[in-house]
């Protein structure tokens, strides 16, 4: 069987709600939302990775670099302002962010 | 093809803000003491500097479209440093007291506002992206700035989940745009799109990048971070927060809409109608049983935006026009409002709810008259400076035949004006004793000049006018 531009906008679809319920459904731990967010990011280079193969056009794969550099400084940020957030809280529960409300 | 010392000419600007930020942060870093005062006054004069250079570059196209400078950049650049030196301005004082002065501050600043400009200017979906990234990366870590404060961490962390994930939306948007527009160059995909209906792939793929912006913009449905973010970031940061971003993002989504996606203008209208409907009720309604200030301003703003949004959802030029009045007019009452916050200040501790303004107006009549102002020209009382910035984005409207919104937006503005004049009422009629600390000049100044700017335009308004009617038409050529 051919592997088509549609089978892997169908992986990307996937991987990109897996991400967004992931963020939305999880109770549980903040490192999973963090996992979720690469989810997304991964998707988009899924995508861009299968147009610039499609379209015989260099500029998708440029994208993909920057975004898994965006990506890597993001991860970086995020742990480094969830170490500060657990050692104030002393928890990363997502139920236990609820300081502020209204 | 340009000589490489041209490019460079264009580019000055960013090279300031880029490199200067850099040199700051070797500076601090190499320093034996701290060099907070040090390297934030740097900062500003680096913000001025840059400023002066943005009013001298011409416009122009550069590295094939990725990178344009127009009157309608400079418009939205000159507001961004503006908005960023204003609250330079105020975090002198305020984090020293707080114990939170750290001269990692003023260069992710600096930082921020480069990305802002380089979202202003982009050409192309990908220095747009990176742009977006450069600013929001620079403030999730600002808005933690307080490490030790359980608040400010919260906040962080908040803003930085919503944002990432608004980032993530924005990136497979522009993905999908990529793909069934076959490029991420604004002139070319305008092109694209121009020659037939677009496909369900570009349809879904401007919606998600919308919504991307939308997020950052604060507009309802996608504002959940808002409040929670302007309450538990230190205030001058919140004052950081509630301009230059928001210019910035609602400068990205008028040349992004009416700029590659301008052709599909019956497509995208209605969502632009509904985030602004959405955001002007929720921030007149919500906000009226907050009794946090920094609350308020938050559900403000949300209210504030979705005024701004008509003016795009009108989508011609004289909308535009409207939209950058009236966000130049709200960048300007933000901070002034920021800073009579931060002056709310009692026995070496930040005092954040309004009753704590109780019996201002005889203690301190100048800073009460000052935040008096503020509070009338947001609600939108002639003829204060927010009257004429609301009466610009609704005859836009009316004249785009969207007359439905402009009654909304009329109605919202009058339920708005109740939680506004409760401030007032609380600070004139209420007996009490503010009792507050001595306010630093720095922070007098930016109240004294959002104050007076805000009541004085009414006399000279043609500036601000001729600047934006140049900027909406460099915008829609």
């Amino acid at each position: 069987m051919q592997v088509a531009l549609s089978h892997y906008l169908v992986v990307a679809g996937l991987l990109m709600v897996i991400g967004i319920f992931g963020i939305f459904m999880n109770r549980k731990n903040i490192i999973i939302i963090m996992m979720s967010i690469e989810l997304i990011l991964l998707a988009a280079n899924i995508n861009f990775v299968a147009f610039s193969g499609a379209l015989h056009d260099l500029v998708g794969q440029v994208f993909t670099m920057f975004v898994l550099t965006v990506a890597a400084a993001e991860a970086a940020i995020g742990l480094a302002i969830l170490v500060i957030y657990f050692r104030n809280r002393g928890s990363i529960e997502v139920e236990d962010v609820t300081l502020m409300k209204g | 093809m340009m000589p490489a010392s041209m490019i460079f000419q264009m580019l000055i600007p960013e090279f300031i803000l880029g490199l200067g930020g850099m040199a700051l942060l070797i500076f601090g870093v190499l320093s034996k003491s701290n060099k907070f005062t040090a390297c934030t006054t740097g900062a500003v004069i680096l913000l001025i500097a840059t400023a002066c250079f943005v009013i001298a570059t011409p416009a122009t196209i550069l590295f094939g479209g990725l990178f344009q400078t127009s009157d309608f950049t400079r418009y939205a650049d000159l507001l961004i440093l503006l908005g960023a030196a204003m609250a330079l301005i105020l975090s002198v004082d305020y984090n020293k007291r707080e114990d939170i002065d750290r001269f990692e501050y003023p260069v992710l600043v600096l930082f921020a506002t480069l990305g802002m400009l380089v979202m202003v200017s982009a050409g192309d979906l990908m220095t747009l992206y990176l742009g977006l990234e450069l600013q929001s990366l620079a403030l999730y870590i600002c808005a933690a700035l307080a490490r030790d404060e359980l608040r400010s961490t919260e906040a962080g962390l908040k803003y930085f989940v919503l944002g990432a994930l608004a980032s993530g939306l924005l990136v497979y948007g522009i993905s999908l745009v990529y793909g069934f527009g076959g490029t991420t160059n604004f002139a070319a995909l305008a092109h694209e799109l121009n020659r037939g209906p677009a496909g369900y792939g570009t349809v879904i793929g401007i919606v998600f990048v919308l919504v991307g912006l939308a997020f950052k913009l604060s507009a309802a449905p996608f504002h959940m971070w808002t409040p929670d973010v302007y309450e538990g970031a230190p205030t001058p940061v919140t004052a950081l927060f509630g301009t230059a971003p928001k210019v910035a993002a609602i400068a990205l989504l008028m040349s992004v809409m009416l700029g590659p996606f301008g052709h599909l203008l019956g497509q995208w209208q209605m969502l632009i109608e509904i985030l602004a409907v959405v955001s002007m009720l929720l921030g007149s309604l919500a906000a009226i049983g907050q009794t946090n200030i920094k609350r308020l301003m938050a559900y403000s703003s949300i209210g504030h935006m979705g005024y701004a949004l008509i003016g795009l959802a009108a989508g011609t030029e004289a909308g535009v026009q409207a939209t950058l009045v009236y966000i130049a007019i709200y960048v300007v009452m933000s901070f002034g409002s920021f800073a009579c916050i931060i002056a709310m200040r009692r026995g070496g501790r930040q005092v954040e709810t309004i009753a704590d303004l109780a019996g201002l107006s005889t203690h301190n009549p100048g800073y009460a008259l000052a935040l008096a102002v503020l509070m009338w020209s947001m609600a939108g009382i002639p003829p204060l400076s927010g009257f004429f910035g609301k009466l610009y984005v609704f005859s836009a409207a009316i004249n785009a035949g969207l007359t439905p919104l402009a009654i909304i937006g009329v109605l919202t503005s009058v339920i708005g004006a109740f939680y506004y004049l409760r401030v007032v009422k609380v600070m004139y009629f209420d007996a009490g004793n503010p009792n507050f600390d001595k306010t630093a000049g720095g922070v007098r100044f930016v109240m004294a000049v959002g104050a007076i700017a805000t009541a004085l335009l009414v006399f000279i308004p043609g500036p601000l006018i001729s600047a934006a009617h140049a900027a909406a038409r460099a915008l829609m050529g």
